[in-house]
């Protein structure tokens, strides 16, 4: 592994792109997804159509995603944002089922009693039910995550730079250090990620612990 | 004052689950809905804090249309208690009493000391205020419940059957708190309940209700039990409804027996006869012996303790309960320190219910009329 020693720099320059555009896009999917999930579960002739729509999104092949963003956006054909926005369409296409199923999650006769005392609207949502949906989003969200860093490696193909250029480049030189280092960090990468998004869930619901372990 | 002016709730789909019911529930007291599943009682409370709103007819609080108020608003002053409590369970046990304070825009300090003030008087434990309600028992849940819905004060409180998902031991404790409570807040409560014998105990008034939200009595407990208005309501209040009725009838003065009485520790050698009772050193009846069956001194692993006690100023049922119970069929009579009075029998009492005057019974050309 003496490649690895001889490239450190460059690996962390890497992994550090592949952290922004694998997480930076699970931001702002789940921020999209929890409005259109909300939609989804308020208006029930809405669920169809915005989960299965939201995951057929999931089915379009990245590299031909990455490929169509600057058509549809207009924008440069090597510009990073194309990988943002393709990977938040993933992290939403993921997520809106999720985030309307965890707001379906919570019980009837808490969201009821939050109606009794007086909660408005959206205080009750932002209050009462988003609090009591997040174990069940904090799982999709790791799915997600787990999905983006390994999605946002293709995008080496059309040259936007992150950890997947590790594998073109010894795929062309017949070379493996490079792509067994990219694999170990890819794995690395994504077991962090869902550390923090774990670590993250704990302290929003320290009620679930107090539980005993019951949701 | 909650008045239903023919209020009706028709479904889209022709479902119709209250049917055009007018009633009054006055301020300060008790009114029961009760009725089988599927009679409206819980639409009907739903439809005063407009969680349903009616399809027609108007609902009035101290006679302002509720119709005509903001609906965040008129939940806020009415409080709210439903089975399981629905508490919020990611909130502590203060945060969820201070739930409606703090929506009122009370700061935290002041919806904290309340909110302890609150636990205190339901029978909270201070230790609990920052346990999450999933950490506590049904009965503890249930009242902080009714702490949650007594926070702001509202002069009005809607509840949804909140006894009926705890064991019997803890729900007539509950009931028993409840009724103390109330004597001291003196709140206009509408109560929904399936359960007649938790309607007859806890209310001012009694609605029975009936499948297709149609009110079949309206009554003091009392007269509903004694002046049944058609068969459904019959049937409703149960065949032992003369037995119940004697609950509302006060002990007249019974002709007591003295009783010869062993204290806790005393031998029995020398004492013959049928059954004894041990009393303890203050004279309170703790159980009846059998002096031919046991030796030596008396100890509390020996007694009998089936018998129930009556206090001479309660009610009736009480009184025959003490004779019917008691292994002698003597019933014990206490005084109100507990302290025993006396023995009586099953047919002095009975003959006492015989030469009472049934207030409830006197005027049966009046059908419509006693209501507390």
């Amino acid at each position: 592994m003496t490649w690895f020693a001889d490239h450190v720099g460059e690996v962390l320059g890497l992994t550090a792109q592949h952290v922004y555009l694998a997480g930076l896009p699970l931001l702002i999917g789940l921020l999209i997804a929890l409005p259109l999930g909300w939609l989804a579960r308020r208006y029930r002739v809405l669920y169809a159509p915005f989960t299965v729509g939201t995951g057929l999104l999931y089915t379009i092949p990245s590299l031909a995603l990455f490929i169509l963003m600057p058509f549809i956006f207009g924008t440069r054909i090597l510009d990073p944002v194309n990988v943002l926005i393709a990977m938040t369409i993933y992290t939403v296409a993921l997520l809106v089922r999720t985030v309307a199923d965890a707001l379906g999650a919570v019980p009837d006769h808490v969201v009821q009693a939050a109606r009794a005392m007086g909660y408005r609207r959206v205080k009750r949502f932002f209050a009462v039910e988003l609090p009591l949906a997040v174990p069940v989003i904090s799982a999709g969200l790791r799915v997600a995550a787990v999905s983006n860093v390994s999605i946002v490696s293709v995008a080496a193909i059309i040259g936007v730079p992150q950890l997947g250029l590790l594998f073109t480049d010894g795929f062309q030189r017949t070379f493996y250090d490079p792509i067994i280092v990219g694999i170990v960090a890819c794995t690395v990468l994504a077991l962090v990620f869902d550390l923090v998004i774990l670590l993250a869930t704990r302290l929003l619901t320290p009620w679930q612990r107090a539980a005993g372990g019951r949701a | 004052m909650i008045g239903f002016d023919e209020v009706t709730k028709r479904y889209p789909g022709g479902t119709v689950a209250v049917d055009r019911l007018s009633l009054t529930a006055p301020t300060g007291r008790i009114t029961v809905l009760v009725g089988p599943s599927g009679c409206g009682k819980t639409t009907t409370l739903r439809m005063v804090n407009r969680m349903i709103e009616p399809t027609s007819g108007s609902i009035t609080l101290d006679g302002r249309d509720t119709s005509r108020m903001k609906e965040a608003e008129l939940r806020r002053g009415i409080g709210y208690v439903i089975q399981h409590a629905g508490l919020f369970p990611h909130r502590t046990v203060l945060d969820n009493i201070g739930t409606v304070p703090r929506l009122l825009g009370w700061d935290r300090r002041r919806t904290e000391a309340r909110s302890r003030e609150l636990m205190e008087r339901v029978g909270l434990p201070d230790t609990l205020g920052r346990r999450y309600p999933a950490q506590l028992s049904g009965g503890q849940q249930q009242r902080v419940g009714v702490a949650r819905a007594l926070a702001a004060d509202p002069p009005v409180m809607l509840m949804d059957e909140p006894f009926s998902a705890v064991d019997p031991v803890v729900r007539e404790q509950l009931q028993d708190e409840f009724l103390r409570l109330q004597d001291e807040l003196g709140k206009t409560i509408i109560f929904v309940t399936h359960d007649i014998d938790e309607a007859i105990k806890l209310g001012d008034q009694v609605a029975v209700l009936r499948v297709g939200g149609h009110l079949a009595q309206l009554a003091d407990p009392a007269y509903l039990l004694a002046h049944p208005v058609d068969d459904f309501v019959a049937d409703f209040v149960g065949r032992d409804r003369g037995y119940r009725a004697l609950s509302f009838q006060p002990t007249p003065r019974l002709p007591l027996a003295a009783e010869r009485t062993l204290t806790l520790g005393e031998t029995t050698t020398g004492v013959g006869g049928d059954w004894v009772l041990v009393v303890d050193e203050e004279n309170h009846p703790v159980g009846w012996v059998e002096p031919q069956r046991v030796h030596g001194e008396v100890t509390s692993t020996m007694l009998h303790r089936g018998g129930t006690l009556a206090r001479s100023s309660g009610p009736l049922r009480a009184a025959l309960d003490a004779a019917l119970s008691s292994p002698s069929r003597r019933g014990v009579i206490v005084d109100d320190s507990g302290a025993l009075v006396g023995t009586v029998r099953a047919h002095e009492v009975l003959t006492a219910i015989e030469r009472a005057e049934r207030p409830e019974l006197a005027d049966p050309l009046h059908p419509g009329a006693p209501v507390r």
